[in-house]
C-alpha cells in the first residue's frame, strides 16, 4: 500500500442546517454520501462536478480541515479522519492546498514574504526569506515581490503565490480547488503550465478539482464524476471524456461548450438539446437510485449490486 | 463560481473608500484636533492664565476681555483656565476608558468567534447581560465601594463599554474566521493562537479603531454626565463635564458657561472620530495605489 | 399573438412574436455607438468604441478583466456611474408607445428619457442573478412591473396573467406556483430565467446580456443560452452578448467584437475571427482558450504578462507589452484595417493567413 498517497473509503458527511423552528432541529444535508477512491502516488486525479456535488467538501476533509461523518480517510497510509486540528501537522507538512480565489486566499493586511512563509512558521522554521525567495523564483515571480501586498499583483501572479505558499513546506501532495478559474483567459493557460511543470518537476501527487472538465482533462490522468454528494464515474480521464458512460457524465459532456465544435455548427439550441438528452437519462437513473438509496448507496469502486445495474458499471481507477 | 469579469466594479473604488487624499486631510483634520486639546491639557501642567483653585469673588461672571478670553465663571474663575485643566480629566478618562473596554472586549469578541458556536453564543449572552446593566447604576455601586473620583468613573465607564466592543469584534471575527485565507492558515498548519493574531485581529483592527472613538466620545459624554450627577470628579477637579454642571443654573443669565464646555466636548468627540476614521483608513493596504 | 413552435418536448420555450415577419422593418440598428471614449481622472477606460447591433442580429462582445467590455454595455444603457465622462455617440433606436419607432441619445438624454429607454427599447440581464432580484418581492410580481412601468400591458390583471405567461414561456415548472416565490426560493438557473423573463417581458428591440451564464453550472448554462438565443429570435431583436468565454460566443453569436484594455481590437462574423484571426491578441487569446492544443516544447500557448489594471493600458497598441511582435511602430495606435467597423482589426502586424486558412 506504500504507493496510495490518498485513501477514501466510505465517507460520509451531513450537516445539519440551522434550525428554523424551536421543537424541530434543523433539517440534514448529506453533502456526501459514502465516497471511496485511491489516489496512487504521482497520480494526477481530478474531481469534477457542478456547485453543490460535494467536491468541496470532501477535499477540505481530505486536507484535514473538515471531519467526515463517517468513514475512513487516510493520507500517506495514516488515518487522518478522527484526529483533531492540533495532531495533523504531519499533514501539512505532506499536504498542501491552492484555492479557487487568489483574493480571498491571501491575506490582505500580509506581506507576500509573510503569506509564504507561514506555512513555514507554522511548523517552527525561522529566518525563511531566501525560501521565500527561491519560491517565487519557482512560480516566475520577482524577488521584489515579497515585500509587496496581495493587492498589488494581478489575478493570476496572486495565484502564483498562492502556489508558492503551497509549496513552502515541500509537500507531496497539492490540493487545488478550481485554481484557475478566477482567472482571466490568457493568464488561464500560464498557470496551468507553472502547475503542469511544477507537478512533473516535484513529483507531487495532484489532487485537481474543478467544475470544467475540459481544464480537468488537460492537467489530471484519471477523473472522478461527482454529482449530489456521490461519485458517478470514475476512470481515466480520456475514457470518461471521450465515452462518458454515466449519465450525469455524460450531460457535463454535452453541456459544455467548445470553441471548435461551435464553430461547426453546436450552436445553443443544439447545445441545450444534448444536455436535455443526456438529462433525461440522468434523472431515470436517479429516480431508480433514489428507490434503493438506502440499500446500496455508492461504493464507486465495485459495481454496485443493483442500483445502477441498467446503466453501465462505472469504471475502477487504474 | 466564476468571477471572471467583474467590468465596470473593477473600475470604480469600492463604495464608501475614500481617496487617499480624502484619507490624509480627515487625518489631518482629526489629528490636529486632537492634538491641539493634547497639547492644551499638557501645558495646563504648567502654566494656565490664572490659577483655578483661585476664588476671585470681584471678577464673577465676566463677559470675555483682554484679560479672560472667555469671561469667568460664577466663583471669578477664568474659563480658558478651567477648560485647559479640564482637559486632562475628559483626555484621561477617555483613553483610559477606552483602553479598558478594548483591552478586555476585543479579545472576549475573537474569542467568542472562535470557540465553537454553542461556546460563542454563552458568552455573548453574558455579555449582552452587561450590556444591559445601566452604566450609571454601575458608577453609583462603584462609586459606594471606592468613593467618588475620577479614578471610579474611568472604570465604570470602561466596563459598561466592554460589551459593545465583544459584540463588534465578534461580528467581524466571525466573518474573517470564515474567509479563505484563514482557511489558508489551517491549512499550512498554524494554530488558533497564531490565526487570532496574525489574521484575525489586523483585519478587525479597523472595526476597533472606529468602536473606540465611537467610545470615547460616549466615555467623554459619560463623564460629563456621571460629573454632572456628581459621581466623577469631585468638586474641585475641574473637568468639562463638570463645568456644564456648574453653569446649568446661570444658564439664561450667562449661556457663554454652557457653550463654551459644551463646544469642547463636541469638538474633542468630533476630533477622535476624525482621526479614527482616517487612522481607520491609512491602515488599510488597499489604498494604496495598484502598482 | 401566435404561440412560438416549441422546439423540444422541454419547456424552455421561445416568446411569443408580437410581430410577424410581414411588418417588421428592414434590418435598422437599434444600438449605434461611435467613437465612444470613457476616462476616469486621466485614467482612460474606453477609447473610440464604434458598435452597431441591428435587429435580429446576435453580436458578441468578448474580452478579459478590464477591457472594457461591461462599461460599454452600461453606456449603452445609460447606466455609468456619474464620475465618469463619455463622449461620443450612443444611439438606441426602440419601439416606442403606439409602435412608432423611438430613437434615444443615450449620452444626452436625461434621466426621464433614460428611464423611458431602459427596460423598454433596451433591456439588460446581469451576471448575478440573486442581486439583480429584489429579495423581498415575489418573482412574479417583479415581472409584472417591468410591464406597468412601461404600461404595455392593460391593468395590473393582466400584467399578473401576462408575467405567469412570460415564467412558464422561460421553463420554470408549474409557473403559477413559481410567480409567487421569492428569489431564494429558487435555485441559480431558475432565477436567471426569471430576470430573462424580466427583461424579455416588454419586447425590447435590444437585449444585452453581461456574463449571463457565468455564475451558473455548465448544464444550466446550456439551457439559459438556448433561452436567451430563443427568447431574441422570437422578437426579431438584436442581442449584444458580452462574454469571457470563447466558447460560449461562437455558440450564441453569428458577429462578435474583440476588446482589450477598452478599445475593439478586432471586429468580424465569428468565424472568420475565431478560424482567421488578425490582431496579435485575438490570435493569442483563441491559442491560451484552447486546452487541447499544445505548444511544441509542451504546455499551452500563453500570452505572456498579466492583464494590466483597468486604465493602465501603454499607449499606442494597448496589446504591445504583451505582444511577441511588438515594434516600435506600435507605439503609435494602429489604424483600423477593415471594410468598416462591423469587420476589421487595429494591429500594425497582423498575422498572416495563406490560402488554405492554416495559420
Amino acid at each position: 500500500m506504500t504507493d496510495v498517497a490518498i485513501s477514501v473509503r466510505d465517507v460520509v458527511r451531513d450537516y445539519r442546517r440551522p434550525r428554523t423552528s424551536l421543537t424541530k432541529p434543523g433539517s440534514v444535508v448529506h453533502a456526501l454520501r459514502g465516497v471511496s477512491f485511491d489516489v496512487a502516488r504521482g497520480q494526477r486525479f481530478g474531481i469534477v462536478g457542478e456547485s453543490g456535488c460535494g467536491k468541496s467538501t470532501l477535499l477540505r476533509i481530505i486536507a484535514g480541515l473538515d471531519q467526515p461523518t463517517s468513514g475512513s480517510v487516510q493520507v500517506g497510509g495514516v488515518e487522518i479522519s478522527r484526529l483533531p486540528e492540533r495532531r495533523l501537522r504531519f499533514l501539512r507538512a505532506q499536504l498542501q492546498l491552492v484555492f479557487q480565489d487568489p483574493m480571498g486566499s491571501l491575506d490582505p493586511r500580509m506581506r507576500v514574504r509573510d503569506i509564504i512563509a507561514e506555512p513555514l512558521v507554522a511548523q517552527g522554521h525561522r529566518d525563511n526569506i531566501s525560501r521565500v525567495h527561491e519560491l517565487l523564483d519557482a512560480v516566475g515571480l520577482q524577488p521584489e515581490a515579497a515585500d509587496r501586498f496581495p493587492h498589488q499583483f494581478s489575478g493570476g501572479q496572486r495565484q502564483r503565490i498562492s502556489i508558492a505558499r503551497a509549496l513552502a513546506p515541500d509537500p507531496r501532495i497539492l490540493v487545488a480547488d478550481e485554481p484557475v478559474s478566477a482567472l482571466d483567459v490568457s493568464v488561464r493557460a500560464q498557470v496551468l503550465n507553472l502547475l503542469d511543470e511544477l507537478v512533473q518537476r516535484l513529483s507531487l501527487t495532484l489532487v485537481f478539482v474543478s467544475h470544467d472538465l475540459s481544464v480537468v482533462r488537460h492537467v489530471c490522468d484519471t477523473v472522478a464524476v461527482m454529482s449530489r454528494g456521490e461519485i458517478v464515474e470514475m476512470g481515466p480521464i480520456g475514457d470518461v471524456y471521450d465515452t462518458p458512460a454515466h449519465p450525469y457524465s455524460r450531460q457535463l459532456v454535452a453541456a459544455a461548450p467548445r470553441l471548435q465544435a461551435a464553430l461547426a455548427g453546436r450552436t445553443a439550441a443544439v447545445l441545450a438539446a444534448e444536455t436535455l438528452a443526456a438529462r433525461a437519462l440522468s434523472s431515470n437513473a436517479s429516480s431508480r437510485n433514489a428507490v434503493s438509496r438506502n440499500a446500496a448507496d455508492s461504493d464507486p469502486k465495485p459495481t454496485p449490486p443493483t442500483p445502477e445495474q441498467t446503466t453501465p458499471p462505472p469504471k475502477d481507477a487504474p | 463560481m466564476n468571477r471572471l469579469s467583474r467590468g465596470a466594479e473593477a473600475v470604480m473604488p469600492p463604495p464608501g473608500r475614500r481617496s487617499r487624499a480624502g484619507v490624509e486631510a480627515t487625518l489631518l483634520v482629526g489629528g490636529g484636533i486632537v492634538a491641539a486639546i493634547t497639547v492644551l491639557a499638557l501645558v495646563s501642567l504648567v502654566w494656565t492664565p490664572y490659577d483655578v483653585g483661585e476664588i476671585n469673588a470681584t471678577e464673577r461672571l465676566a463677559t470675555s476681555s483682554a484679560r479672560h478670553w472667555l469671561g469667568t465663571d460664577k466663583f471669578g474663575r477664568d474659563v480658558v483656565s478651567l477648560l485647559m485643566v479640564g482637559s486632562r480629566t475628559t483626555l484621561l478618562v477617555g483613553l483610559v476608558s477606552v483602553g479598558v473596554a478594548a483591552v478586555i472586549g476585543v479579545p472576549l469578541g475573537i474569542l467568542a468567534a472562535m470557540v465553537p458556536k454553542w461556546w460563542g453564543e454563552v458568552l455573548m449572552r453574558a455579555n449582552d447581560l452587561l450590556l444591559a446593566f445601566p452604566a450609571l447604576l454601575l458608577a453609583i455601586m462603584l462609586t459606594a465601594v471606592h468613593g467618588q473620583g475620577v479614578v471610579t468613573a474611568m472604570i465604570a465607564i470602561g466596563i459598561s463599554s466592554i460589551p459593545s466592543f465583544a459584540r463588534v469584534v465578534r461580528s467581524g471575527a466571525i466573518g474573517v474566521m470564515k474567509t479563505e485565507y484563514v482557511v489558508a492558515a489551517r491549512a499550512a498548519g498554524r494554530r488558533p493562537i497564531a490565526i487570532a493574531l496574525r489574521h484575525v485581529l489586523p483585519n478587525v483592527g479597523s472595526l476597533v479603531i472606529v468602536q473606540a472613538s465611537v467610545s470615547f466620545a460616549i466615555a467623554v459624554l459619560a463623564e460629563a454626565a456621571l460629573s454632572y450627577l456628581g459621581l466623577g470628579a469631585p468638586p474641585g477637579t475641574p473637568s468639562w463635564g463638570r463645568m456644564l454642571q456648574e453653569g446649568q443654573e446661570l444658564l439664561f443669565v450667562a449661556p457663554r458657561l454652557e457653550v463654551f464646555p459644551g463646544v469642547a466636548i463636541a469638538l474633542a468627540v468630533l476630533g477622535f472620530n476624525l482621526l479614527g476614521d482616517g487612522l481607520r483608513d491609512h491602515f488599510d493596504p488597499r489604498l494604496e495605489d495598484r502598482r | 399573438m401566435t404561440a412560438a413552435p416549441e422546439h423540444t418536448a422541454y419547456p424552455v420555450g421561445g416568446m411569443p412574436p408580437t410581430r410577424t415577419p410581414a411588418d417588421t422593418p428592414p434590418p435598422a440598428d437599434v444600438a449605434r455607438v461611435r467613437d465612444l471614449a470613457v476616462t476616469v481622472g486621466h485614467k482612460p477606460l474606453l477609447i473610440d468604441v464604434d458598435l452597431t447591433v441591428r435587429r435580429g442580429e446576435r453580436v458578441g462582445l468578448i474580452g478579459e478583466s478590464g477591457s472594457g467590455k461591461s462599461l460599454t454595455a452600461l453606456a449603452i444603457m445609460g447606466l455609468l456611474p456619474e464620475d465618469l465622462a463619455p463622449t461620443g455617440s450612443v444611439v438606441v433606436t426602440g419601439q416606442g408607445p403606439g409602435g412608432i419607432a423611438r430613437t434615444t441619445s443615450v449620452l444626452e438624454a436625461g434621466e426621464h428619457g433614460l428611464a423611458a429607454m431602459r427596460g423598454r427599447d433596451v433591456a439588460m440581464v446581469f451576471q448575478e442573478p440573486m442581486t439583480a432580484l429584489n429579495p423581498t418581492m415575489r418573482v412574479g410580481a417583479q415581472v409584472a412591473e417591468v410591464m406597468t412601468i412601461h404600461r404595455t400591458v392593460a391593468d395590473r390583471g393582466a400584467a399578473a396573467r401576462r408575467a405567469v405567461e412570460l415564467l412558464d414561456k422561460v421553463g420554470l415548472p408549474d409557473a403559477a406556483e413559481a410567480a409567487r416565490a421569492y428569489p431564494h426560493q429558487l435555485s441559480g438557473g431558475q432565477r436567471q430565467r426569471v430576470v430573462v423573463a424580466m427583461a424579455l417581458a416588454n419586447d425590447p428591440a435590444l437585449l444585452i446580456c453581461d456574463e449571463p451564464t457565468t455564475a451558473l453550472d455548465v448544464t444550466v448554462q446550456a439551457l439559459v443560452l438556448d433561452l436567451i438565443v430563443r427568447g431574441v429570435e422570437a422578437r426579431d431583436a438584436g442581442l449584444l452578448f458580452i462574454t469571457h468565454d470563447l466558447a460560449v460566443v461562437a455558440s450564441v453569436c453569428e458577429r462578435v467584437l474583440v476588446m482589450y484594455g477598452g478599445r475593439v481590437v478586432e471586429a468580424g462574423p465569428v468565424l472568420d475571427v475565431f478560424t482567421r484571426p488578425r490582431h496579435r491578441y485575438t490570435r493569442g487569446l483563441i491559442g491560451a482558450s484552447d486546452l487541447d492544443l499544445s505548444r511544441p516544447e509542451g504546455g499551452l500557448y500563453t500570452i505572456q504578462g498579466s492583464v494590466p489594471a483597468a486604465g493602465r493600458f501603454p499607449a499606442g497598441c494597448v496589446f504591445r507589452n504583451r505582444c511577441t511582435h511588438a515594434t516600435v511602430e506600435c507605439e503609435a495606435v494602429p489604424p483600423w484595417v477593415g471594410s468598416g467597423p462591423e469587420e476589421g482589426f487595429a494591429c500594425a502586424h497582423p498575422v498572416v493567413h495563406h490560402e488554405g486558412g492554416g495559420s
